[in-house]
């Protein structure tokens, strides 16, 4: 193990960041390996542009959104601590860790719901707004439907899930509707373990 | 004589005449069944016989004394084979009727163990009465013509996404599970069988092949037994597809096992070459299986994709190609259920786009007919053969076999679920390890390997159906009659109702790319990467070739979309449809039920006839009911159950309060200012072109049946009120003062609006 350690001591707060967020060792070099690949003019940070070199995220109809939600705040770029800040959320849920609060842990549900809100979100406001919702659906089913399908489906989905009836999606009403969905696994990448 | 099935209870039915006459019609196809064969002649042999008699007495003179023509003859043998074949199946169906009218019973003993008794109890008769019991289970018969149908039937209607993302931990389970067993009970079976040296013991005859063989054919998980039990239990979805698949991919261990061990129990020794061969065999056996299967399965589809023309037939294509896929697996010896499982699963998202909606219809209800008679068939026939059966006792083999088993099955599970968890992200917890371990059932399948065996190669063949036979009694009887209490003490997490919103559906996909993204992201080519590819490549080719016009294109959400409003439609025009609007109340009825039984009142009748000339009327009707087949793709129906059950009638006093809860919101829905609109097709798009092609005969405006397709034109015309003020300006003026009135197709310029809604509803076709 001692090139990884040699390794490990490139990585600025290491240890913190395991703690922050969870990682092991091991999943923390293959992270900062992989951040060293897309991180192409090895300035120690990452743009937009280096995202945008992965081919297969140009196909992903909502890989626009992704690459911003690792840009919070209007940031230019970002280093490895926030890169691997956000890919925590992505972490399988370890029901048999029992550490600290789990409430708090970067990869629980209402986290990992929160993160998924937050790219439909894109105004920030708290709520999904008709308008945020038009623009996912028409990202995600391009040109192979109608304006009014697309209105309509937008339309639907707001009144099943808007509670309190004021036209948005809040954040809890948006927990409620996915209540049924194991969150866990649909929001687990099984490399991160 | 016997007053219907031993499991009756008199005193709880027969108060009602109907359930009189049942009881009373029960008790005639026993008489019938009994008596006739013996009414008519003893055996066949004698009969045949006697016939050969008469015409050697006949044929030398023709002058023979003549008798009195006969106005009434009875000549049994000429309908023999196929009356008792029918006669069986009656007694099965009736059975399966008989059950379900005595409530306490069916929910304390599972079906499958009333049918074993039933069968017992047949064939005792038959015994008593001193006919030859027919051998039912005959091998034959048993993989030919009555594991097909449930096989089919499970593979269909295979919820392939929790398949798919479970495959990994099934394959486990199936393959090396299977192993584990066959070769720890064979191997134990044949120490136990060595002890004692010094009693002379029959059981010291046994080599350790046969030993062998014999724990490869009880190792394996029957899908029928499996099926038939954990239907009416009811658990979560990721525990019934673990149980069921490994039921049905160790398909193909069974086999190669079978095969290996029965070829050399004749030459006496395994040598390493031989397992290496094994080892190739079961690639070839599994994944030719899976090929021939797939091959067939693309055919199929690649058939339905030109029955536009001949819809009546379109069922027999899914059936025909199914079971030759079935057959040309077993032809090489590969593993037929692997191939029916693979040519269903192939098969269905194409065909359910091309063929028509009574088609789906056909297909589902023959499927679940055909595969639910079969494994009454199974259950009953099992039952009689235990009776039939030469039978050899010996205690203490049956009694290890047993014990045995169980001890395997807890051990394999818990040891590979603890391997597994290493890789799974939703861990296998204690209780579902034990719901695996005791859902781990065996079944007819292995009572007809026992009975293939060659009685010259084994001579224990007697024992070894004996003590197969107590094993499935065991598994049937105490794990079936317990597994429901135990769920329910354990308190493991039982199905969801399919009811998912249009929220879900939305989110699920939104992170289904997220996944995705994350991990190119991550450079991860994980699950979701590789799911994504093959979704772009079915896209982008295979759909075209395989699903004939425009349904290609259609994205799943739409479909989706479409199938909740068809929902909501039909289901307000069942509550008495006082509303304008349905609106944001989720639809749960379930789509099963498009023709209620209840007549729609007759106060929407009066009001919602709509006036349209009788040629869209009918395109109108065509193009709602190829869309309410979209339906069929969500519906999780591999649960024979759910058509047994009606949803529709239990949810009638839902549909009340949702009618209350409608009347509440039409208040609120005059403040609103979005809506549903009511898009139009431009003139020349492929969906008008395909509406216009699907518009056949003429149908009968006044039909009863077609009311109901009526309403709900007319409530989704209703829908036209208000129109979103930035609305395409594709809608023309139209008259604004409709309620739950239809105006007579008010404008001609582009199709009227009743049309355009049922376009918009086709128009991501």
């Amino acid at each position: 193990m001692g090139s990884s350690s040699s390794n490990m001591n490139h990585i600025p707060n290491a240890q913190e960041l395991m703690q922050e967020t969870g990682f092991s060792a091991a999943h923390l070099l293959r992270l900062y390996e992989r951040f060293e690949f897309l991180d192409r003019d090895g300035k120690g940070e990452l743009s937009p542009d280096d995202f945008e070199a992965v081919r297969e995220l140009a196909l992903n109809p909502i890989g626009g959104r992704i690459i911003e939600a690792f840009f919070p705040q209007g940031q230019e770029t970002v280093d490895f601590a926030s890169f691997v800040r956000v890919l925590a959320h992505f972490r399988p849920n370890d029901p048999n860790r029992k550490d600290g609060a789990q409430q708090d842990q970067a990869n629980s549900r209402t986290r990992k719901l929160k993160f998924a809100f937050q790219l439909y979100d894109q105004d920030r406001d708290g709520k999904i707004s008709r308008n945020e919702l038009l623009q996912v659906l028409r990202a995600m089913l391009g040109i192979q439907v109608t304006e009014e399908q697309l209105q309509s489906i937008a339309e639907r989905a707001i009144q099943e899930a808007d509670l309190d009836r004021d036209g948005a999606i809040s954040f809890d009403e948006f927990k409620k509707s996915l209540e049924k969905v194991n969150i866990d696994h649909k929001m687990s990448v099984r490399f991160l373990k | 004589m016997p007053s219907g099935a031993g499991s009756h209870n008199p005193a709880g039915i027969g108060r009602s005449l109907p359930e009189r006459g049942l009881l009373l019609l029960m008790v005639l196809v026993f008489l019938e069944g009994s008596v006739l064969p013996l009414g008519a002649a003893s055996s066949p042999d004698i009969r045949h016989q006697e016939n050969v008699d008469n015409h050697k007495a006949a044929d030398p003179g023709h002058n023979f004394t003549k008798k009195a023509f006969p106005v009434l003859d009875l000549d049994y043998k000429h309908i023999q084979t196929p009356f008792e074949i029918s006669l069986w199946v009656l007694l099965a169906s009736l059975m399966k009727l008989g059950f379900h009218l005595i409530p306490r019973l069916s929910s304390i003993v599972p079906e499958s163990c009333l049918l074993i008794t039933v069968g017992l109890l047949v064939g005792g008769l038959i015994k008593l009465a001193g006919e030859q019991v027919p051998p039912v289970l005959d091998s034959r018969l048993f993989f030919l013509c009555l594991l097909p149908p449930i096989i089919l039937d499970a593979g269909y209607f295979l919820p392939i996404r929790p398949f798919m993302e479970n495959l990994g931990t099934i394959l486990m389970f199936a393959v090396v599970g299977t192993l584990w067993n066959a070769f720890f009970i064979g191997g134990l079976l044949y120490a136990v069988c060595q002890i004692q040296p010094a009693n002379p013991n029959p059981l010291h005859a046994m080599e350790l092949l046969p030993c062998l063989l014999f724990g490869s054919i009880i190792s394996a998980v029957d899908p029928v037994a499996v099926l038939a039990v954990f239907e009416e239990i009811h658990i979560n979805e990721l525990l019934h597809i673990l149980v069921f698949g490994e039921s049905l991919l160790n398909d193909a261990v069974t086999v190669v096992l079978y095969h290996l061990f029965e070829e050399f129990a004749g030459a006496g020794t395994v040598t390493v070459m031989d397992g290496v061969l094994g080892v190739i065999s079961f690639l070839v056996v599994a994944l030719g299986g899976v090929l021939v299967g797939a091959i067939y399965g693309i055919l199929s589809a690649f058939t339905s994709r030109f029955t536009s023309h001949t819809r009546v037939i379109e069922p027999l294509f899914v059936f025909v190609y199914s079971y030759m896929a079935y057959l040309s697996a077993e032809m090489f010896h590969l593993s037929g259920i692997m191939a029916l499982i693979a040519c269903g699963a192939v098969m269905r998202p194409y065909v359910e786009a091309n063929i028509s909606h009574k088609s789906h219809t056909t297909i589902k209800y023959f499927l679940k007919m055909w595969s639910s008679v079969s494994e009454t068939l199974i259950f009953i026939f099992l039952g009689v053969a235990t009776v039939d059966g030469p039978h050899a006792w010996n205690w203490t083999f049956v009694t290890v076999t047993v014990i045995l088993c169980l001890v395997a099955r807890v051990i394999g599970v818990v040891g590979l679920t603890y391997v597994i968890n290493q890789f799974r992200i939703v861990k296998l917890t204690t209780k579902d390890q034990f719901i695996i371990a005791y859902g781990g059932l065996r079944g007819a399948i292995a009572f007809s390997l026992g009975f293939l065996l060659d009685k010259n190669h084994f001579p224990m063949r007697e024992m070894f159906l004996t003590a197969i036979i107590t094993v499935v009694f065991f598994t049937v009887f105490v794990q079936g009659m317990t597994i429901k209490p135990l769920v329910e003490l354990l308190a493991v997490k039982k199905k969801q109702e399919a009811k998912r919103s249009i929220n879900e559906e939305i989110h699920t996909q939104f992170l289904d790319h997220l996944l995705t993204g994350i991990e190119d992201i991550c450079g991860h080519y994980g699950h979701h990467h590789w799911k994504d590819k093959l979704n772009r490549f079915n896209k982008k080719y295979v759909k075209k070739c395989l699903i004939a016009g425009e349904r290609s294109k259609e994205p799943q959400l739409i479909a989706f979309y479409h199938k909740m409003e068809m929902k909501q439609a039909i289901e307000l025009v069942e509550s008495g449809g006082g509303v304008k609007l349905p609106s944001a109340v989720p639809s749960t009825v379930s789509m099963q039920n498009i023709q209620p039984k209840k007549p729609p009142p007759a106060k929407p009748a009066e009001r919602a006839l709509p006036q349209l000339p009788k040629g869209r009327e009918e395109e109108i009707r065509k193009i709602l009911r190829s869309n309410l087949q979209r339906t069929r793709q969500r519906l999780r129906s591999y649960n024979r159950h759910t058509l047994v059950a009606d949803p529709y009638e239990d949810g009638f006093g839902d549909l009340l309060l949702k009618k209350q809860r409608m009347i509440e919101l039409e208040k609120k829905i005059k403040d609103m200012s979005n809506y549903l609109t009511v898009p139009a097709a431009p003139p020349d798009s492929p969906t008008m072109c395909r509406a216009r092609l699907a518009s056949g005969k003429h149908i009968h405006l006044s039909s009863p049946q077609m009311q109901t397709l009526d309403y709900s034109t007319s409530t989704i015309f209703t829908r036209q009120d208000k129109t979103h003020p930035v609305a395409n300006s594709t809608h023309r003026d139209q008259t604004p003062t409709l309620s739950q009135h239809i105006t007579p197709a008010a404008t001609d310029i582009s199709p009227p609006p009743l049309m355009e809604i049922c376009l918009h509803v086709t128009a991501g076709m």
